[in-house]
């Protein structure tokens, strides 16, 4: 459909191009050159008649205006592209990297209170150490099939898969032996916890870290405008209307059919281009905001109510084993470690009910809250106990079955995790939303910038078929 | 605060100062090391242990030799002093004697996890309650602290504990930072290994093998000070050190490493944790555990000297029955410490 008026607008083209190639007949034999050289030349001969000159804006038009198409469709499938990986493989990685830190760190605070409670482990904490286990195990198998090879994500998934199975081992040995009311149980028990702390929480960070990486440039490949497109589409428009005012002008006639439609598709492309990429910016925006940010900071959170267990058994199991020093002052180890641990707690719960912006969101995190109070005074309850030296009570305030802090733990846990699935729901929502506002873009753009190209040469077409 | 930070600055100073010392002894080592080799290629190889010897002795204190370091103690009696008087002036539930001890040691001090309370047990632990009972009227006003080997010094020296009651050996390097009670027990260190191994004991078979200690034991600086004077073999790799004797058993049984050398009691208590090691060959040395005190506590120290006048005669016997025979052996001779003497007079 374009092309037959560009074909039966060829000849006379062509007639006025070759006589002033014949005009050098003395010439013995003309020197070869370039065809860039010769299309110049015949470019030049053609823009001095009108029908020349026609041709040119039409292929320019055409150019201008498929460029335009095929950049939108480039640019929207990139950005299309980057938001779909931010919905259903970096964002869910980054939050499964969490997972994988929190089930490391919760079997192995889960160890060390069985090993409190002594021999007798209860069946409810063998049961979470297990199943912390194998979250972790089947996290990783996911974390190692979206890991790129070569990349450090996977060198750190590598790294868990060896550490897992040989950590398992020192934990079932420590069992053996307490067990058999051997001490050497817990000496395995604090290798197991050296290796958990010292290699496998840091690989797991470092996981969290490249994943979290990955997810902030999705969204930054996903959100910026596309301005080339959008350049280049202001510029068709421009060339459009010029064409149109020139038409106009030589010809009197108000309307080509042809330009107008190429004209009017060319502005529904722009328009869903500008108006789709702000709809979509603004929730993938929104998806970052409200989800990702609180998801981030609620993770967070929950890992350092865990770690904050963590160092609260560990200082049972040491007893005084661990000493810090900062500023002239002596501190038990995990006992100071526990209060940093709080403090990066409630600081990320007062965030989180910050970012909350409905009260399913935030009804989880005040709660959290409350038990976080809790938590502190009966951990200072216990501590007086430890300190002076009543270890039986202390043990009881932490792990007792009434009244210990491990119920706090528990509930602030349990809190976070409503508030962690409320807010995958809110990203996963605005998320979708945006990605959906650009998912015909690409194919749109590219249909209609090649409709409007075929009426622009077919406007044109109809204006060289009056010089036949 | 500006004293505080003069101090810090200074530290900060020292930390250099001994750095450039290290690199200025590094070099001089390097420097000075191909001389000494040309020169007992010359015919004087024999003489190349002697200087290490020479100054291997007058780096101990003055009037302290490790063979007598056990009689370095304070002549017993029951007085108070103002130590004494510190902890008894302690009120509530705050009113206890707060003691460094082992959890880890199997039949020393240890936490049983099959017990239903999680109150520490074994040899050293009785002594502890004997302590407690003599001073305060009460067995149980202790406050247990776990230490690990090498925090017992600091944790005496900061005031964080009354006195150390953790299979801890007398010698005169410990005599310049803590005071010691009069011995309690005698053992010697000996070696543990894999009944299979062919490491037969503190011999030329641990050449090229890895042996475990605890950071800051006399089995490590025996081993370091051997090792340079030629009496271990050059080969033996002495570089693992953990927290804690234990931490070797566990070492031990991964196969990270090929021995571990410990007193001959704690050796005993890991052989008895596992049946495929075994203590290889005897005692290497003697060694003569005591209850360690703040230096300048002599009050403490003469009562602490007085209880064990009195827990030799009654009780300690009681104790190594029930916690040491099955792994000593029911002969406590070659355990008993001998009669105590009290060197320290002024």
């Amino acid at each position: 459909m374009t092309h037959p008026p560009t074909k039966s607008a060829a000849p006379p083209g062509a007639g006025t191009a070759l006589p002033a190639q014949r005009t050098r007949p003395g010439a013995p034999t003309p020197s070869r050159r370039t065809a860039f050289a010769e299309g110049v030349e015949q470019l030049r001969a053609a823009a001095t008649t009108e029908p020349g000159r026609l041709r040119v804006i039409g292929a320019v038009l055409a150019v201008l205006i498929v460029a335009f198409g095929a950049v939108t469709a480039w640019q929207m499938t990139d950005r299309a592209a980057a938001a779909d990986d931010v919905l259903h493989r970096s964002q869910p990685l980054s939050s499964s990297a969490a997972d994988i830190y929190r089930s490391l760190a919760d079997a192995n605070t889960t160890a060390s209170s069985g090993f409190l409670a002594g021999g007798q482990e209860t069946a409810a904490s063998r049961q979470r150490y297990e199943s912390d286990i194998s979250t972790a195990a089947a996290k990783l198998v996911t974390a190692a099939a979206n890991s790129e090879p070569g990349s450090p994500a996977e060198a750190a998934v590598a790294k868990l898969n060896k550490l897992l199975p040989e950590y398992k081992g020192l934990v079932e040995r420590a069992r053996v032996y307490n067990r058999q009311g051997y001490p050497v149980g817990g000496a395995y028990l604090r290798y197991a916890n050296e290796k958990m702390q010292q290699e496998m929480l840091p690989a797991a960070e470092d996981l969290y870290t490249k994943e979290n990486a990955r997810l902030t440039s999705d969204y930054s490949d996903a959100t910026p405008y596309p301005w080339a497109a959008i350049a280049l589409g202001l510029l068709a428009l421009v060339a459009l209307a010029w064409a149109q005012l020139r038409h106009y002008r030589r010809t009197n006639r108000l309307l080509n059919q042809g330009l107008v439609a190429a004209s009017a598709a060319t502005v529904v492309t722009l328009l869903w281009l500008v108006v789709g990429h702000t709809v979509a910016r603004a929730g993938l925006d929104d998806s970052y905001d409200h989800g990702v940010r609180s998801l981030t900071v609620l993770h967070d959170a929950r890992i350092a109510s865990l770690k904050a267990r963590g160092n609260e058994n560990l200082s049972l199991v040491a007893r005084g084993a661990e000493t810090v020093t900062v500023d002239g002052q002596t501190y038990d180890a995990y006992y100071y470690d526990f209060d940093k641990d709080m403090t990066a707690l409630g600081k990320g719960l007062t965030e989180a009910a910050a970012l909350a912006n409905d009260t399913a969101g935030s009804k989880p995190v005040a709660a959290a809250e409350g038990n976080m109070k809790v938590w502190k005074e009966r951990h200072a309850a216990a501590r007086t106990e430890d300190e002076n030296g009543d270890y039986q009570a202390a043990l009881d305030k932490v792990i007792g079955t009434k009244d210990a802090t491990g119920e706090c733990f528990d509930s602030v846990d349990a809190n976070l995790k409503t508030a962690l699935a409320h807010e995958e729901a809110e990203f996963q929502a605005q998320a979708t939303d945006g990605r959906d506002a650009m998912s015909g873009l690409p194919i749109g753009a590219a249909m209609l910038g090649v409709a409007a190209a075929a009426g622009a040469l077919s406007g044109i077409g109809r204006r060289l078929s009056e010089y036949r | 605060m500006f004293v505080r930070r003069m101090r810090a600055s200074l530290r900060g100073w020292g930390g250099v100062g001994a750095m450039a010392v290290g690199c200025a002894l590094a070099l001089a080592f390097v420097l000075l090391l191909p001389l000494t080799q040309s020169r007992g290629e010359g015919g004087q190889g024999e003489g190349l242990g002697g200087p290490g010897l020479a100054t291997g002795s007058p780096a101990k204190a003055d009037d302290c030799t490790d063979s007598r370091a056990q009689d370095e103690t304070w002549s017993p009696s029951g007085a108070d002093g103002s130590t004494i008087d510190a902890i008894k002036a302690r009120t509530g539930a705050k009113r206890k004697l707060i003691v460094g001890v082992d959890q880890n040691s199997y039949r020393w001090g240890y936490r049983n996890p099959n017990t239903s309370d999680a109150e520490l047990e074994g040899f050293d632990i009785d002594l502890v309650h004997r302590i407690a009972q003599d001073i305060l009227g009460d067995p149980d006003a202790v406050q247990f602290k776990a230490i690990p080997t090498s925090q017992r010094i600091p944790a005496i020296q900061d005031g964080r504990v009354d006195m150390v009651v953790r299979t801890m050996t007398i010698n005169c390097d410990r005599l310049k930072d803590v005071a010691f009670s009069a011995p309690y027990f005698k053992t010697g260190q000996q070696v543990l290994a894999p009944k299979s191994s062919s490491i037969t004991g503190y011999n030329g078979t641990l050449a090229h093998k890895k042996i475990c200690t605890a950071a800051g034991s006399t089995a490590y600086a025996k081993l370091d000070a051997d090792r340079k004077s030629g009496k271990l073999v050059a080969s033996a790799d002495i570089s693992t050190t953990v927290p804690n004797q234990l931490d070797c058993l566990v070492r031990l049984q991964l196969g990270e490493v090929d021995a571990v050398v410990t007193d001959g009691a704690l050796a005993a208590s890991q052989a008895a944790q596992d049946p495929t090691v075994e203590l290889k060959g005897a005692a290497f040395t003697t060694e003569y555990y005591g209850v360690a005190m703040k230096k300048g506590a002599t009050d403490l120290v003469r009562r602490v000297n007085q209880i064990l006048v009195e827990y030799r005669a009654d009780g300690w016997q009681a104790s190594y029955d029930k916690w040491l025979s099955a792994t000593l052996g029911a002969d406590s001779g070659a355990s008993k410490p001998p009669a105590p003497q009290y060197l320290r007079t002024s």
